[in-house]
């Protein structure tokens, strides 16, 4: 490929620069939700007592450990990648008997004072590690079905064990590695199948189950006469039809309620429903409870969540109020804004303008990041690096739309600017282990 | 191997740019398509405190506040800042116990939240508000907050004044939502008619609040802040210390007082008994004081002086003489041969007089307050030959009596005043069919019949006589701190009515020389002061009420009216006070002491017992004593049959004729707790239609009491 070999031992700087803008704009952000007029704001830097100053605390100790990360030899990642895979779900299993009770997830181990760790966010880099380290095996054929399973069970375990632990929004997360798998070679159907049954299933909560099953026989109706031909040669094509359509309308008939009345939690539900504005009514009393116990007072409720932060954010205008300005985020009307809720500070302070600059700050990262997959010479990086764009892509999309009303209240930290120190250690080693293994691209690991 | 499948970049490239266009946008949609989350968020954190002014004060013609403002405390408590106080000492300042302090907190949380005050104590005395202000550091969490309320240092006036009270749904509607729920508004008297003036105009400040309503400083540097402008002073005409002493002298007497100074219609005292103290309808004891006054049957927070209806009586007569006069029908040395009685009608009118001559001109008959003279004028004014007919006589006579302000409002600056009543002639036609003539209301000519004003009508024609046919509408304002021309309000107190101008000089000479003759010489001598010369006219007016089926006799009804001192007349009086026997006894010295008192600034020394017992005299009529227990027993019954409580009217079983009225109670007693049973048991609603329909029959028997006021009454001078 013609690299100059002294250039590709030098970290990719653009990378690098996101980076610490991000970390940056994100400390100011926190910055701005939880400063109060009169605090001192060098102290407060100092003593590490408030949120800001743990964030940027938490950023020295990232980039203490991205430049070992950045000293350390990258074949060592392969070579371990299974090992800390091992190491997370061990970890995620100890969870069970060790987690400590705090607002209703149960995937928290506590380690006395104000240190904790929640494996399951620490699992998205180990399982993006091994999956990497499995699809660029020499012995595995990514086109055998086997094999596909075998990827797919790798970053399916830990999400179960994720619902298991009550953080489905994380559970989420891990599916994002299939479009790791897609670009190895994973059949383009298998994610237009999960893309249409998405589809599908949101249509049967919005769209009346009755009105859902016509449209769907009448499209049914409508291939099957405009492939009349096909079906004249090929029986089987009618078959599949109707197979297909049989499957349609018995997930809108019977899956789809079977989940939503045995599988989720009534408060779960009742988030989704309030996503696309439709008014969940509990079918027993236990339901009811369930949603009263979640969404303890109205502060609380998705729904109310949503609705401030929708206000901060529209209230920005197109050039915003300014740093520190905004009276929906300085007076706290918006719950968890400096964790899940951190973009309502940077949509009503900077407006318009400002939320476009921020998220071409995204934009550029992951297309950035998606280039320097793709020219890595081994496939371990180039899944590594994927895997890295997808989680990415994931956090940002999802948090974002949760934000501005377009996806449930799921708790799903926006990646750097998010206060959460674990989120950010994780992320922040995710990015230096891509740049260490982009700076020796040449190289072809096992 | 990389080169494998490597067109599927392009297609995770496209799903990134595509969702990330999404939510642009959306982004656009909400940040710049759209308004409305802008107000939005002005409406979550802005809250917009209205900064209420100091009402305007009001001055009497000496420029003493006689209403004004003063602040006393409320103590407030916001819950979650209430940590280590010391409990004891709060109790023992307020006088509550620690359980009622517990309970207190409690309740304001559930009424405002924990981060909100709420008020804990209202309306401190001003001994507990000092304790309280010394220690407050000890109680976080507790704060005094100002409350401004009205004050009356003179502790008079308290029915021309008024009062103010919060706003009802009524008042918003009616203001076109200018006011809002918890405004405080005048509610009666110049509080109410001056409401515009007084008020002032009322400021905003926008202040920034967080998610839990705790403020957090002014929004915007109070950039679209508005500052409060305090209410106007209002200047009257009141003289305070003649104000003081009227209501000194109608202390416990029922009636009224109007001084008006007849130059400029300006009121100088005003009162009506039953005398309250004004300062007992503010603050602290307001709540004490308002039920027991607004549920007395005499009516003490009515303003008699210009709600109060009276047949005038004999206080007609000069205006009588004087219409006569003026229509031509006599002349001043007209005289009437009365032999103590008037036979012109089939009924006959008796006289006091029997002597020859008593009548023998005008100014001898107004002396004497002859009947059969001013019955005799009046059907000749009625009847005379210029207009060939009964009707349209009596209408110009009507026309006069409306010129003096009678049967029509004033318009003074009082809100509801009455406008009295002057019969026309559709009223007889329509009682008669018809078929009348002046014998038919000939008890007109002497203040009687259907008659009936108000004291401040009856004042305004005593100045209408003594200014000689000009008068001003009577008032209490006479200026407006920074008055501009945009303040109409006083503008029509201005103009100078010359309504009876055309009426000659002479005519009114004639009635003055009678009016003075009734001081000198006639039925009002007890009201003579040296040196000055006054023109009066008393009157008596018979009164009947129906009181527990019976039809009886009340005292009579004392009346006075007066002017001086006749060559310059400076200050002319309406006394009335009900039920209190004859013009001359009480009246007439409460009239003459005001003149005394206004003209020469002083009363007789010799003159100051008098006063004394005037004032001392209790004068209430005792049918009220009667009229009072029904009115509170009815009501005691009714409480008690919606309430099913015999508690309700336990005290009335027991005091007030006492035997008698315990069987009957006793019965229904027995009979309510039968249906109780009935209520309880199988039929519920068959009991409740009983209780309601005997509910019904009994305040069926009840109304003819209540409104049974049918008072007949016949004169004599």
């Amino acid at each position: 490929m013609g690299y100059n070999s002294e250039k590709s031992r030098r970290i990719d700087g653009l990378v690098f620069w996101l980076y610490i803008l991000l970390c940056c704009i994100g400390i100011t952000s926190i910055f701005a939700a939880t400063y109060r007029e009169g605090d001192d704001i060098v102290r407060s830097f100092l003593s590490l007592k408030t949120d800001y100053s743990k964030q940027a605390a938490f950023f020295l100790i990232s980039i203490v450990a991205g430049v070992a990360v950045l000293l350390m030899d990258s074949k060592l990642f392969t070579a371990t990648a299974n090992l800390w895979y091992a190491f997370g779900m061990l970890l995620l299993i100890l969870v069970f008997p060790f987690h400590s009770n705090i607002k209703g997830t149960k995937s928290i181990i506590k380690f006395g004072g104000a240190l904790q760790l929640q494996p399951i966010q620490l699992c998205i880099l180990f399982a993006n590690l091994a999956l990497s380290k499995y699809l660029s095996r020499t012995e595995t054929d990514f086109t055998k079905s086997r094999s596909q399973m075998i990827a797919a069970a790798i970053v399916i375990v830990p999400a179960i064990l994720a619902i298991l632990q009550s953080e489905t929004g994380l559970a989420l997360v891990y599916f994002s590695f299939f479009l790791v798998m897609f670009r190895e070679g994973l059949p383009a159907a298998v994610l237009i199948i999960g893309f249409s049954f998405a589809i599908l299933v949101v249509a049967t909560l919005v769209v009346d189950p009755n009105v859902l099953a016509i449209v769907l026989t009448g499209i049914a109706a409508l291939v099957i006469y405009l492939m009349r031909k096909q079906i004249k040669r090929h029986k089987s094509v009618l078959a599949g039809i109707i197979g297909i359509w049989v499957i349609c309308v018995g997930i809108q008939r019977f899956a789809v309620p079977f989940i939503f009345d045995h599988v989720l939690q009534p408060y779960q539900v009742k988030r989704i429903y309030d996503t696309i504005g439709k008014d969940y009514v509990p079918k027993d009393a236990a339901a009811a409870e369930d949603i009263a116990k979640n969404s303890a007072s109205k502060k609380n409720d998705g729904d109310y969540n949503v609705k401030q932060s929708k206000i901060a954010i529209g209230s920005g205008g197109l050039y915003g109020k300014g740093l520190l300005k905004g009276t929906q985020t300085r007076y706290s009307f918006v719950p968890e804004q400096r964790t899940d809720f951190i973009f309502c500070t940077i949509g009503e302070g900077f407006g318009f303008a400002g939320s476009m600059v921020f998220l071409g700050i995204y934009v550029i990262l992951l297309f950035r990041i998606v280039t320097i997959a793709e020219r890595q010479r081994s496939t371990f990086s180039r899944c590594y690096a994927y895997g890295v764009a997808s989680v990415l892509f994931f956090h940002i999309a999802i948090n974002l739309c949760m934000t501005i009303g377009l996806a449930p209240v799921i708790g799903i930290p926006l990646p750097f600017v998010s206060y959460g120190g674990l989120s950010l250690v994780t992320f922040s080693v995710m990015i230096f282990i891509l740049l260490r293994l982009d700076k020796d691209r040449q190289m072809v690991l096992r | 191997m990389s080169v494998f499948n490597q067109s599927r970049q392009t297609v995770i490239r496209f799903i990134f740019a595509a969702t990330f266009l999404i939510i642009v946008v959306r982004l656009f949609i909400l940040q710049v398509a759209s308004d409305k989350y802008k107000a939005q968020a002005l409406d979550n954190a802005v809250y917009r405190k209205v900064i209420y002014p100091d009402r305007g004060i009001i001055f009497d013609r000496d420029k003493k506040p006689i209403l004004n403002n003063t602040i006393i405390y409320d103590l407030t408590v916001t819950p979650y800042e209430v940590k280590n106080i010391d409990t004891t000492l709060l109790c023992s300042l307020l006088s509550i116990d620690t359980t009622e302090l517990k309970d207190r907190i409690i309740s304001a949380i559930i009424k405002n939240g924990r981060y909100r005050p709420s008020v804990f104590e209202g309306l401190l005395p001003i001994d507990v508000q000092a304790k309280l202000e010394e220690n407050i550091w000890r109680f976080p969490g507790f704060t005094l907050v100002e409350r401004p309320i009205r004050t009356y240092p003179y502790h008079a006036g308290a029915h021309i004044l008024g009062d103010i009270g919060e706003v009802d749904t009524a008042i918003i509607r009616r203001s076109n939502n200018f006011y809002q729920m918890g405004d405080f508004v005048g509610r009666s008297g110049m509080e109410q008619y001056y409401e515009s003036i007084l008020m002032g105009k009322r400021g905003v400040q926008n202040l920034i609040k967080d998610n839990r309503n705790r403020i957090q400083g002014s929004w915007e540097n109070g950039k679209y802040d508005t500052a409060a402008e305090a209410g106007r002073n209002l200047y009257t005409s009141l003289d305070i210390d003649l104000q003081q002493l009227a209501e000194k002298l109608m202390a416990n007497k029922v009636g009224s007082v109007v001084a008006i100074d007849p130059k400029s219609g300006g009121i100088l005292a005003m009162v009506s008994g039953p005398v309250i103290d004004p300062n007992d309808l503010t603050g602290t004891s307001r709540q004490k004081n308002y039920a027991k006054l607004a549920l007395d049957v005499s009516a003490p927070l009515m303003n008699r002086a210009t709600r109060g209806l009276y047949e005038p009586g004999s206080t007609f007569k000069p205006l009588g003489g004087l219409i006569a006069l003026d229509v031509g029908v006599i002349n001043a040395g007209f005289g009437v041969a009365c032999s103590g009685a008037y036979y012109g009608c089939s009924k006959v009118i008796r006289c006091e007089h029997h002597n020859p001559g008593h009548a023998a001109n005008l100014r001898l008959a107004l002396a004497n307050s002859c009947n059969s003279y001013f019955s005799q004028i009046y059907r000749m004014t009625v009847d005379n030959s210029r207009d060939h007919n009964t009707k349209k006589g009596y209408t110009r006579w009507e026309d006069y009596l409306n010129a003096f302000g009678w049967g029509e409002k004033l318009g003074i600056d009082l809100p509801n005043e009455l406008p009295g009543n002057i019969p026309d002639t559709s009223l007889y036609n329509k009682v008669y069919r018809g078929q009348w003539n002046s014998c038919t209301n000939v008890t007109l000519g002497i203040g009687q019949d259907k008659m009936q004003v108000t004291p401040v009508q009856l004042a305004n024609a005593m100045c209408i006589i003594a200014n000689k046919g000009y008068f001003y509408t009577p008032h209490f304002v006479e200026r407006i701190d920074n008055e501009t021309k945009k303040d109409t309000i006083l503008n029509k107190f201005r103009v100078k009515h010359s309504a009876l101008t055309h009426i000659p000089d002479e005519a009114y000479e004639a009635i003055h020389a009678g009016m003075q003759d009734v001081v000198e010489s006639g039925t009002a001598r007890i009201a003579k002061i040296p040196g000055i010369n006054i023109c009066a006219k008393t009157g008596t007016a018979e009164k009947y009420t129906v009181l527990d089926g019976h039809r009886i006799k009340l005292q009579n009804n004392s009346m006075f009216v007066c002017f001086a001192p006749r060559e310059n007349p400076k200050i002319a009086i309406a006394v009335a006070v009900e039920n209190a026997g004859f013009g001359s006894t009480w009246a007439a010295p409460i009239a003459s002491f005001l003149i005394e008192k206004y003209l020469t600034d002083s009363i007789r020394s010799e003159k100051m017992k008098d006063v004394e017992r005037i004032a001392n005299t209790n004068l209430t009529p005792s049918y009220l004593k009667r009229r009072q227990f029904i009115a509170d027993s009815t009501r005691a019954y009714y409480y008690f049959n919606l309430k099913k409580d015999s508690s309700y009217i336990k005290k009335y079983l027991r005091s007030y004729r006492h035997h008698e009225e315990k069987q009957v109670e006793k019965r229904t007693v027995l009979r309510q707790i039968k249906k109780k049973e009935t209520i309880a048991g199988t039929k519920p609603a068959k009991g409740i239609n009983e209780t309601s329909t005997s509910l019904l029959l009994y305040r069926k028997e009840q109304q003819p009491d209540d409104d049974s006021k049918i008072i007949n009454a016949q004169i004599s001078g």
